[in-house]
C-alpha cells in the first residue's frame, strides 16, 4: 500500500531485515572498490591508523611533549585513534552515501537507511584489522589489558553509534544541501584535534574539562584506552554522558532521515 | 497470493505534483537560504505546481501485461516509480498485491569498476534479492546474458550490449509478483529485444504475473500486451485493448510541426556553441503548410547560429516513424562546401532533399543531432518536426491497404513471359494426352 507524503513514516524494521543481505552487498561493494587500483591495496587499513598515530606521536607526545598517562605515546594515540576510526569513517561514508548514490535513490526502490547503514559494516573491517595489528604493538610496548578489555566492543558500539546518527543526519541534510558535504569534513578535524587522541586529560584546568568533556568523543576515548591498555585517566561521569548523547544521537539521526526519506528521490 | 484472477494492482485517484522554483535566485547553499529567511522572513518562494499525474485510477489483475503508453512528460514514467515505491504521491493511493520488482533504468546499480559477477550480486540485492535467491539464478542469468567467458572482467570493458544483456537479465530472473518495466528495450540489438520481449511475455502468461511497461515500440504493446493505458498530460486518456488503442494514441500523438523559429538567440534550444534558429519541412515545390504526399520530394532544412568560431560542424538527421522505428539517418558528407571544414561564426543553413516516393504514408518524426568533429554529439533535438506523408487521393484502385515497410520506394518492375505454359500451346503430345 502506498500512500501519500505524510510527515512521519514509521521505523520499518522489518523491511530493513528483508534487505539485509543489500547492506553486506554495499559494504563489501565498498571495501572492495576501496582499493581499487591502489598499489599497495588492503595494507592502507593498517597503515593509515599507523601512519595517523606517528603523527600525533610526533606533534603531540614529542614536539608539544604532553602527557599520555605514563604510556608509550604511540600505543596511548593509537589505542584511541580505533574508536576514532569507527566514528570518523561511518559519519564521513555515511554522511555521502545518499548523494553518491543518487542514481540508485532515483531509479531503485530499497529501505534508504540501508545507504548509511551498509557503511557500519565496511567500518567494522578496518577497525577489526586495526585492533588485529594492535596485538604485536601492545606485546612490543609490554602491555596487558586487565578486565576492563571484555568492555571495549561496547566503547566501539557507541562510537559507530555516534558517528552512524550524525552519518544518517548529514546524508539526509546533503541531499537538500550540498554545502553539508563541506562543512562535514572541517567539523570532522576540528572533532579529531579536540578529542583527546595524542594527549591525555590529566593536566587540564578542572575549570576548563567541563567544557572539554562535552565532546562525546572525550569520554568513550578515555573509557576505550582505558579498557585496551588497562590504564589510563577516565572520567566516569563523562563517560556515560557520552554513552547517553551516542545513544541519542542515532535516534534523532534516525527519525530525522525517515523524516526526510519520503522525499529523497523527488530531489536528490 | 490471490487466486490467479485476483487483484494485482489497485490504483485510485493518483495524482503526483512537482513544485517546479519559478524563482532564477532560488537558494541552492544553507547560507543562503538562512540569509534570506532572515532578512525576508515571510517571503515564499514562488513556485509553479506542475502535476504529472491527475486522478488516475485503474485496476490491473494478476497475470495481466499492460503497456503504458503515452507522449515524452505524459507522467509514464512518474507513475512507474510510484508504483515501485521510489516516490510517494500527492494524493491517492495505491494498493499492490505482492511483491514488486523494478527496472526502471538498465544497469541500475550495476558499478564499472566490478566484475560481471560482483555485479549480479549488487544489482540482484539492490533490486531486492536475497543472496541464495541470486546463488540459484546465477546461472539462468549468465546464460540468458550470455556472458559466461565475461564474468571475472570489470563491467567497464564490456561492450554496450554486453552491459544491456546482464542488466536485462538480473531483472528477468527477479521473481516478483508484479514487474515494472520502463523503457529499457530501445537498447541492445534487435535479437536481444526480441529475446527480452519473449521473456516478458513468458513471465506473464506462463507464470502468471502482472507486468507493467512504458514503451514507445507500439509494434512491442500491440503484440505482447492484453491492455493499453494512455497517459495523456498526466491523466488517464484511454485504457483498452492495445488495438484500439495503440492507433488513437497515434492519431494525436505528433500532430504535425512543420516549421518552429526561435526568434531569441539566447533562448533557443542548442548550447552555448551552436543554437537553432529555424527547422522547416516542406515539399519542394510548395511552402511548410502545404500538403506533403507520397511522390513529393521533400526539403528540409534547418537554420542555426554558430557561436564559436572555427569549430567543425555537421548536423545529423534520423527520420522516424510513427511506430519509432528509424526510416533512415542522413549526415551532409556529401556537402562539397562545408563538410569537415572549420565553421566561422554566423548564420548557417544547411537543408537536404529528400526525394518523392521514399517515404511510406504516415508520420514521420525528425529527430537533429549538432555535431562537432564528425563524433561529438553537441545537442540531440527529439520530435524537433512532425509531419504527415499522405497517399494522394484518388489513386488507389485495388490495393485499400497500407503498403507495409518503412519506406515505399517507387521502383521499376518489369515483368515478362519467359515461356509460356505448355497447356498453352495449340499442339503437342501432352495435349493430346490431356484430352485422353
Amino acid at each position: 500500500m502506498i500512500r501519500p507524503e505524510s510527515g512521519w513514516a514509521a521505523l520499518d524494521v522489518r523491511e530493513l531485515w528483508r534487505f539485509r543481505d543489500l547492506l553486506l552487498t554495499l559494504a563489501a561493494r565498498e571495501v572492495k572498490l576501496r582499493y581499487r587500483q591502489t598499489a599497495l591495496g588492503v595494507a592502507w587499513v593498517v597503515l593509515q591508523p599507523l601512519l595517523t598515530s606517528g603523527i600525533f606521536t610526533v606533534v603531540f607526545g614529542i614536539i608539544a611533549a604532553l602527557p599520555t598517562d605514563g604510556l608509550p605515546p604511540f600505543l596511548f594515540s593509537y589505542a584511541g585513534l580505533l574508536g576514532w576510526v569507527a566514528f570518523s569513517n561511518t559519519l564521513s561514508k555515511g554522511g555521502t552515501s545518499l548523494v553518491g548514490n543518487a542514481h540508485l535513490v532515483s531509479k531503485v526502490y530499497f529501505p534508504r537507511l540501508a545507504l548509511p547503514l551498509s557503511t557500519v559494516f565496511s567500518t567494522l573491517i578496518d577497525v577489526g584489522v586495526a585492533l588485529i595489528v594492535m596485538v604485536p604493538l601492545m606485546v612490543h610496548y609490554r602491555i596487558a589489558p586487565g578486565m576492563g578489555v571484555m568492555l571495549a566492543p561496547v566503547w566501539l558500539a557507541l562510537f559507530l553509534m555516534l558517528g552512524a546518527g550524525f552519518g544518517l543526519l548529514t546524508s539526509a541534510l546533503t541531499v537538500r544541501y550540498r554545502d553539508v558535504q563541506y562543512i562535514v569534513p572541517v567539523l570532522v578535524m576540528m572533532l579529531q584535534y579536540i578529542s583527546p587522541f595524542g594527549y591525555s586529560t590529566e593536566r587540564i584546568k578542572p575549570s576548563l574539562l567541563q567544557w572539554y568533556m562535552l565532546n562525546p568523543l572525550a569520554g568513550l576515548t578515555e573509557a576505550l584506552r582505558w579498557s585496551l591498555l588497562g590504564r589510563g585517566t577516565v572520567h566516569w561521569p563523562y563517560v556515560w554522558y557520552a554513552a547517553a548523547v551516542s545513544v541519542l544521537v542515532l535516534v534523532a539521526g534516525a527519525i530525522f532521515f525517515k523524516r526526510m526519506e519520503r522525499q529523497f528521490a523527488d530531489i536528490i | 497470493m490471490s487466486a490467479g484472477t485476483g487483484i494485482s494492482v489497485e490504483v485510485r485517484g493518483l495524482s503526483k505534483a512537482y513544485r517546479i522554483a519559478h524563482d532564477p535566485h532560488r537558494p541552492t547553499t544553507l547560507a543562503e537560504a538562512i540569509v534570506r529567511r532572515l532578512r525576508d522572513p515571510l517571503r515564499r518562494a514562488q513556485r509553479e505546481t506542475f502535476w504529472a499525474l491527475r486522478d488516475v485510477s485503474f485496476q490491473i489483475r494478476q497475470g495481466e501485461a499492460v503497456g503504458i503508453i503515452g507522449r515524452n512528460g505524459a507522467g509514464k514514467s512518474t507513475l512507474l516509480k510510484i508504483l515501485s515505491r521510489i516516490t510517494v504521491p500527492t494524493t491517492g493511493r495505491v494498493e499492490l498485491y505482492g511483491p514488486v520488482g523494478s527496472l526502471l533504468e538498465v544497469g541500475t546499480g550495476f558499478h564499472p569498476e566490478l566484475t560481471g559477477r560482483e555485479n549480479i550480486y549488487l544489482n540482484g540485492s539492490i533490486l531486492g534479492m536475497r543472496r541464495r535467491e541470486i546463488e540459484r539464478q546465477f546461472d539462468a542469468i549468465v546464460d540468458f546474458a550470455e556472458v559466461e567467458k565475461f564474468l571475472d572482467t570489470p563491467v567497464k570493458r564490456y561492450s554496450s550490449g554486453m552491459y544491456v544483456r546482464l542488466a536485462f537479465a538480473v531483472a528477468a530472473h527477479l521473481n516478483p509478483e508484479i514487474l515494472v518495466i520502463d523503457e529499457v528495450l530501445a537498447v541492445g540489438d534487435a535479437s536481444f529485444q526480441k529475446k527480452c520481449l519473449g521473456k516478458m511475455g513468458q513471465v506473464a502468461s506462463e507464470q502468471g504475473r502482472t507486468v507493467l511497461f512504458v514503451s514507445h515500440n507500439m509494434t512491442a504493446v500491440q503484440s505482447l500486451c492484453g491492455r493499453a493505458l494512455w497517459l495523456d498530460r498526466g491523466m488517464l486518456a484511454a485504457d483498452g485493448r492495445p488495438a484500439d488503442v495503440v492507433p488513437r494514441y497515434l492519431k494525436t500523438a505528433f500532430a504535425p510541426v512543420r516549421e518552429r523559429i526561435w526568434e531569441d538567440r539566447a533562448s533557443a534550444p542548442g548550447t552555448e556553441k551552436v543554437r537553432l534558429r529555424r527547422a522547416s519541412v516542406r515539399p519542394e515545390t510548395g511552402s511548410p503548410g502545404d500538403a506533403i504526399d507520397v511522390h513529393a520530394p521533400l526539403i528540409v532544412e534547418f537554420e542555426y547560429w554558430n557561436l564559436s568560431s572555427g569549430a567543425k560542424l555537421n548536423l545529423s538527421l534520423v527520420i522516424m516513424n510513427e511506430e519509432g522505428a528509424v526510416v533512415f539517418n542522413t549526415a551532409p558528407t556529401e556537402d562539397p562546401e562545408w563538410y569537415g571544414r572549420p565553421f566561422p561564426r554566423g548564420l548557417f543553413r544547411s537543408g537536404c532533399r529528400i526525394p518523392g516516393d521514399l517515404l511510406n504514408d504516415g508520420t514521420h518524426r525528425v529527430q537533429l543531432y549538432v555535431v562537432e568533429d564528425q563524433s561529438v554529439v553537441l545537442s540531440r533535438h527529439d520530435d524537433l518536426l512532425i509531419f504527415d506523408v499522405i497517399e494522394p487521393p484518388g489513386e488507389r484502385e485495388a490495393w485499400y491497404g497500407k503498403w507495409v515497410g518503412a519506406v515505399r520506394p517507387r521502383l521499376e518492375w518489369a515483368t515478362e513471359l519467359v515461356e509460356p505454359a505448355a497447356a498453352d500451346a495449340p499442339s503437342g503430345p501432352r495435349f493430346l494426352v490431356g484430352v485422353l
